[in-house]
């Protein structure tokens, strides 16, 4: 029986091939912490799990499944195993929940200024609140702990952490603008970027050429 | 001597210190003089359910009343549940007492359609107007407020707590006459538009008993300082943008004109929040007992910094960002909190993105033994955690849990949650609300039933696998007022055995459950004195009785059927048949 409600069958198609995709993924046992955004202490040492959910990063990034994904209902255990992971690509938003009221999410939606962040050789993206931050310092402190657990080439290597590349070694911080230019950061008064910025590179320095000559005091 | 000798004045003065409902209600119930004198006598009523009384009977019954508190749309119309058009309209209410209580001094209005042509009447017929409560109400713009002003010549209270009101153009503000002073408590942080500041200072400097005064968004925060200078009596400000180019000068102002005010309490507002101008209301924190940080998006430390300042805090509202860490810092220094909600930054991400999980409410029900009332949501939860929550809080009322994603399990060994909300039940004896989430199955429903007495509100969502959990809650809970359910696997039989208890209760709302249309259609013809309204967008419920209802909202009246009801709301009454053809 079809049922126009917000709940599909475990048997659905899009249903039975997301959780399929979502198990061969399986990023980490189950409880297993995640490295959030923000949480350097989740981040410690979790090397491993950074690529896996790279993987799954840019996979919502090339928004793969988006129909009416909704709860599923009498699932076997497994599929419930996976935590957080479970509802992958554009999670439709199933009305009534999370109940959060419109009025605050009307209110938040204006005051956060979520920008997709991409670091050259890094598989995965992540997603900063610029309206958080005050300055470019804080920022850059904050891309430097979300990043730290990655390099292409070898963990180990101070020369290779970020805050190195920061400095205008290997990185070079740039943003695109609202019409669509490629800019370093740095270059305008910080509330002017907050409004401008659609997102942000941290571009290879050896490809930022024609940028122009990056300075960050 | 017997009681019913006493002259009715006597008895009506005895009467005027009862002032709670329920009190109120037995003793009109004692015998017939008792229920004349009291009936003449009461001041103020509550109406939950705006349909479940006429206006007419309401003013026939208490014809004396000052103050009408009046509810309108179901509570699961904050999260867009109920469509636009539903009903609860407040213009037969206005219309009906601007003739039946000419006198009437308060109205508070919560989740109702309040027009402008409302506003207008009152502003014009109620003479002694003084209070005006919209919380989250809509359907009205600022020409409302403007009359309101203009006429109200005593008003002492205007609050649009959380209202959605049209900003046409039009300088409101300055409708209040140079003559009004009595200005107790003026709330606009729902403004989407700037006020004129320069009638807004007129204001604040001529109302000298201004308390109360919660700023919208627009006023910029350049301008606080001076507002405060004029109202160093305020005990509650909600701040505009809290935010501005750096500069000490601004800074100093600022700080110097909060450490004037010696008796603030309360702080709301926050927008946009710098924290480099945080510590200026770092004077106040010390007297604090209300926080409210819901709106101010910043980062952990900078909570802490303030929150470790407030040792008298109460009530504390925040985002996420407190995080783990700032939870534990509350818990340290704020041995006097009662309520704490913590609101989701992101609610509709994928990945949490802060590090909030459930160890900061276990830090906090272990620090602070008044704790009482929670709302929290968060991205992971265990058995442990509540069944320590639930040991460590007995004193537990309010017990509001969101695990962002449905149908989450215990993230330590994977079980359904239902221990640790049973424990939750068992332990705290006086729990009136409780608001459900996670992986649960009917044992949850088992032990609400069986503990959950003094319950009066249940918020269910994705949760139970049969019939038998709705029947545990409808036949254990004595005291269960509203019961609000969605996307849950509850049908028919549950509903058709308790339908006696639907009307010792205010309302039911089930959403995307399993029950018939032809359940429905039972139900409202056993029971003549419930309105049973099936709400279905896409065309009559009967034309597909083998679907399941998508949306039902079951609720006692003395009135019977609404004559406002939309095209989308069906009343399967007795003459449900009349009415579909």
């Amino acid at each position: 029986m079809s049922q126009d409600t917000t709940v599909d069958s475990p048997e659905s198609s899009d249903g039975a091939s997301l959780m399929s995709f979502d198990t061969e993924l399986t990023l980490g046992l189950p409880g297993e912490s995640r490295s959030p955004a923000r949480a350097p202490a989740f981040a410690q040492g979790h090397k491993k799990n950074c690529t896996k959910r790279g993987f799954m990063e840019t996979v919502i990034d090339l928004n793969l499944g988006t129909s009416h994904i909704s709860m599923p209902r009498g699932q076997n255990s497994e599929s419930r195993v996976s935590g957080t992971g479970k509802y992958p690509a554009a999670k439709a938003q199933v009305t009534g929940w999370p109940p959060v009221r419109s009025f605050r999410k009307k209110t938040l939606e204006g005051s956060s200024k979520l920008v997709k962040v991409a670091v050259d050789g890094a598989p995965y993206l992540r997603k900063v609140d610029l309206q958080i931050y005050s300055s470019y310092q804080d920022l850059f402190r904050a891309l430097e702990e979300m990043f730290t657990c990655f390099t292409t080439r070898d963990y180990n290597m101070e020369e290779r952490k970020l805050t190195g590349a920061l400095n205008g070694r290997e990185y070079v911080p740039t943003y695109e603008d609202k019409d669509d230019d490629w800019m370093l950061l740095g270059d305008v008064p910080w509330k002017m970027f907050v409004e401008s910025c659609k997102r942000i590179r941290l571009m290879k320095s050896s490809e930022a050429v024609g940028l122009g000559k990056y300075k960050f005091s | 001597m017997s009681y019913s000798s006493l002259p009715e004045d006597v008895l009506e003065h005895v009467f005027s210190f009862v002032q709670s409902d329920k009190d109120r209600n037995v003793i009109s119930l004692v015998c017939k003089s008792w229920y004349e004198i009291e009936r003449w006598c009461r001041r103020r009523i509550f109406v939950g359910n705006c349909y479940a009384v006429s206006p007419r009977m309401a003013i026939r019954r208490f014809p004396e009343v000052r103050s009408v508190e009046l509810k309108g749309k179901p509570h699961f119309a904050d999260f867009n549940l109920v469509p636009e058009g539903w009903g609860g309209y407040v213009y037969p209410w206005i219309r009906a007492m601007a003739g039946g209580y000419p006198w009437l001094e308060e109205l508070k209005l919560k989740r109702m359609v309040v027009t402008d042509e409302s506003l207008e009447l009152i502003a014009k017929s109620l003479k002694n107007f003084k209070v005006l409560v919209l919380s989250s109400c809509e359907g009205f713009s600022t020409h409302g407020l403007a009359a309101i002003a203009a006429d109200c010549k005593n008003l002492k209270e205007l609050d649009l707590w959380e209202s959605d009101v049209e900003d046409p153009s039009g300088n409101w503000l300055s409708k209040f006459p140079d003559t009004c002073t009595s200005l107790v408590s003026l709330n606009i942080a729902c403004l989407g538009s700037e006020v004129s500041f320069s009638a807004l200072e007129r204001l604040v400097v001529r109302c000298p008993n201004l308390r109360t005064l919660r700023l919208n968004r627009a006023v910029p925060l350049e301008k606080l300082a001076h507002l405060l200078r004029q109202a160093p009596q305020l005990v509650e400000l909600g701040t505009g943008t809290y935010s501005a180019d750096l500069r000490p000068d601004i800074f100093s102002n600022l700080a110097g004109a909060f450490s004037g005010c010696k008796e603030l309490k309360s702080l709301s507002g926050f927008w946009d929040v710098v924290p480099a101008y945080l510590p200026a209301v770092y004077s106040v924190c010390s007297g604090l007992t209300t926080l409210n940080l819901s709106y101010a998006t910043i980062q952990s430390p900078d909570l802490i910094k303030l929150v470790s300042q407030c040792p008298k805090l109460q009530c504390l509202w925040v985002l996420d960002y407190i995080e783990d860490s700032g939870l534990e810092a509350l818990a340290a220094t704020c041995k006097d909190l009662r309520e704490l909600r913590v609101f989701p930054s992101e609610p509709f991400g994928d990945e949490p993105n802060v590090s909030l999980t459930e160890q900061g409410l276990v830090l906090v029900s272990e620090g602070c033994p008044k704790l009482e009332s929670v709302l929290y949501f968060c991205r992971r939860m265990s058995n442990d955690a509540l069944v320590t929550i639930a040991k460590n809080r007995p004193s537990m009322i309010r017990f509001r849990l969101c695990i962002i994603d449905p149908q989450t399990p215990d993230y330590l060994t994977l079980e359904p949650l239902d221990v640790g909300f049973g424990a939750i039940v068992q332990h705290c004896k006086d729990l009136r609300r409780l608001s459900l989430s996670g992986l649960l199955t009917d044992r949850v429903f088992e032990y609400i039933g069986t503990y959950a007495k003094k319950l009066e509100m249940l918020s269910v969502a994705f949760a139970g696998e049969s019939d038998l959990g709705l029947h545990h809650v409808l036949s254990g809970c004595d005291s269960l007022r509203k019961l609000e359910i969605m996307d849950c696997p509850f049908g028919d039989k549950a509903l058709l055995a308790n339908a006696a208890k639907l009307e010792t209760m205010r309302s039911l709302w089930m959403s995307s459950c399993s029950v018939s249309f032809e359940a429905c259609k039972l139900l409202g013809q056993k029971m003549p004195r419930l309105n049973v309204e099936v709400i279905d967008e896409s065309g009559p419920p009967d034309s597909r009785p083998e679907l399941p209802v998508k949306k039902l909202y079951i609720y006692r009246t003395v009135t019977g059927r609404r004559i406002d009801m939309p095209g989308f709301v069906w009343n399967v009454g007795e003459d449900s048949a009349l009415r579909l053809s």
